[in-house]
């Protein structure tokens, strides 16, 4: 393998157009370098990841199997000059990675590792000629520190875009509005409320009141930690709003820490309807319901209940 | 722009279908006033589904035309509202309490049907009896 690599070199390097003629050429015997001692560099750094404590949460085996695939794609990078392979790779291993809980600092610190461990290595080779040594690094440098950053950068993009994923879900799933029977909605709040929740909360149970032309919503706070002015007025504007659209709403749920904290900042519900719990809250709104059919309906509706 | 009154039944109906300036509002009030009188008519219907904007004034325009028809013996509904405006009224402070508003005109004639049920049925009672049930 190591052999059929090599005997690409001379042909890829010749593809490099930004690197001028001498240091193309010392990137060149560089790269034979690294592939010569492949197996012994490999090693090296591996050691190293695991002495450095890195990588806790992955195997031994599988962090010689990544670090031999990283090794093979940098020397490839910097022998063809193109970081796309690696951007790929990076990205692929980031989202390997990522659910097993590696940090952005494990990471970064294993690429510069590795470019401690070539340099070193590069140390030991052309020791004996300073001028060639410096002449080296000079073109190893800048390409290993692009090499560092864009994994490093791959890493955190692929980060980025799973938490933006992430919100997207938690975001959807927090606001359900549900129908219970006819022209009755409940909303189950759970969690913390933020303005931009509370916001997107109130559209959507707007909205729902109006496709499914509710008449009463029930929303239950039970699972609701903490609640400051700004929310629970937000919560006021809400019933307010929802009357507005013909439904009267019941609050249900209100924590005795919640009731007291609401009594003490001094927050208005005297416009509220407050039930105890969920249960309580559904009675009264179906109490509502029968109340608000026209009578014959309710007739209907009593009839199969005293049968029963 | 005039809005138009027609008349159902017992009741009125001035469906808004655009955009009104502030004295378009006040004409419509007073139309709609002077209406109540002169066809002895029990109740009221405002639709304002065509308006995406709710200004100051057009909430009090809404909430003086409700008070002065139960003055003259009506009851008045707001219907229609989209669910965008409401929300921009209640920010504003505009929240047309007393006045009664249910989803849309469906809605509208239905609560007022029960209303004059009620009120011929509880014909000495001033006012609906609460804590039913």
């Amino acid at each position: 393998m190591d052999t059929k690599k090599g005997m690409s070199v001379s042909t890829r390097a010749s593809e490099a157009p930004v690197l001028s003629e001498s240091s193309a050429g010392l990137l060149r015997e560089l790269v034979a370098h690294l592939r010569q001692n492949r197996t012994q560099l490999r090693e090296e750094w591996a050691r190293r990841i695991t002495r450095a404590e890195l990588l806790t949460a992955m195997t031994e085996e599988e962090i010689f199997a990544e670090a031999t695939a990283v090794y093979d794609n940098y020397v490839e990078a910097l022998e063809t000059g193109t970081f796309e392979a690696l951007q790929a790779y990076s990205r692929r291993l980031s989202e390997r990675i990522i659910p097993r809980g590696v940090e952005t600092d494990e990471v970064v610190g294993i690429v510069l590792l590795l470019r401690d461990v070539l340099a070193r290595s590069l140390f030991t080779k052309y020791q004996d000629n300073v001028e060639k040594l410096n002449r080296i690094l000079d073109s190893y440098e800048p390409a290993a520190n692009r090499i560092a950053n864009t994994v490093a950068v791959g890493f955190v993009e692929e980060r980025e875009r799973i938490i933006r994923q992430q919100q997207e879900a938690i975001r959807e799933l927090s606001t359900p509005v549900l129908q219970v029977r006819e022209r009755l909605l409940i909303l189950p709040i759970i969690g913390v409320i933020d303005p931009q929740r509370a916001r997107q909360l109130t559209e959507q149970l707007l909205r729902a009141i109006r496709a499914n032309r509710a008449k009463v919503v029930v929303i239950d706070v039970t699972g609701v930690a903490a609640m400051d002015s700004g929310v629970a007025n937000h919560l006021v504007q809400t019933v307010e709003a929802s009357r507005l659209l013909g439904a009267t709403v019941i609050v249900t749920g209100l924590s005795p820490e919640i009731a007291q904290t609401l009594v003490t900042i001094g927050v208005d519900l005297s416009e509220m309807a407050t039930v105890g719990d969920l249960q309580g809250g559904i009675e009264e709104a179906e109490r509502l319901l029968a109340d608000r059919a026209p009578p014959t309906t309710q007739v209907r509706e009593i009839a199969p209940e005293s049968t029963r | 722009m005039e809005v138009p009154i027609l008349r159902q039944g017992q009741f009125l109906i001035a469906s808004i279908q655009s955009a009104l300036t502030d004295a378009d509002l006040s004409h419509l009030r007073e139309a709609l006033i002077a209406q109540v009188g002169r066809s002895r008519c029990r109740g009221v219907i405002v639709d304002v589904t065509a308006l995406d904007v709710m200004d100051s004034f057009a909430v009090r325009t809404l909430r003086d035309i409700a008070h002065m028809a139960r003055l003259r013996g009506a009851e008045t509904v707001i219907v229609g509202i989209q669910p965008d405006v409401a929300f921009a009224m209640v920010q504003l402070g505009l929240t047309l309490k007393g006045v009664a508003t249910v989803l849309d005109l469906e809605e509208g004639l239905a609560f007022l049907n029960r209303r004059t049920e009620e009120r011929t049925a509880f014909e000495t009672k001033p006012k609906k009896p609460s804590g039913r049930g």
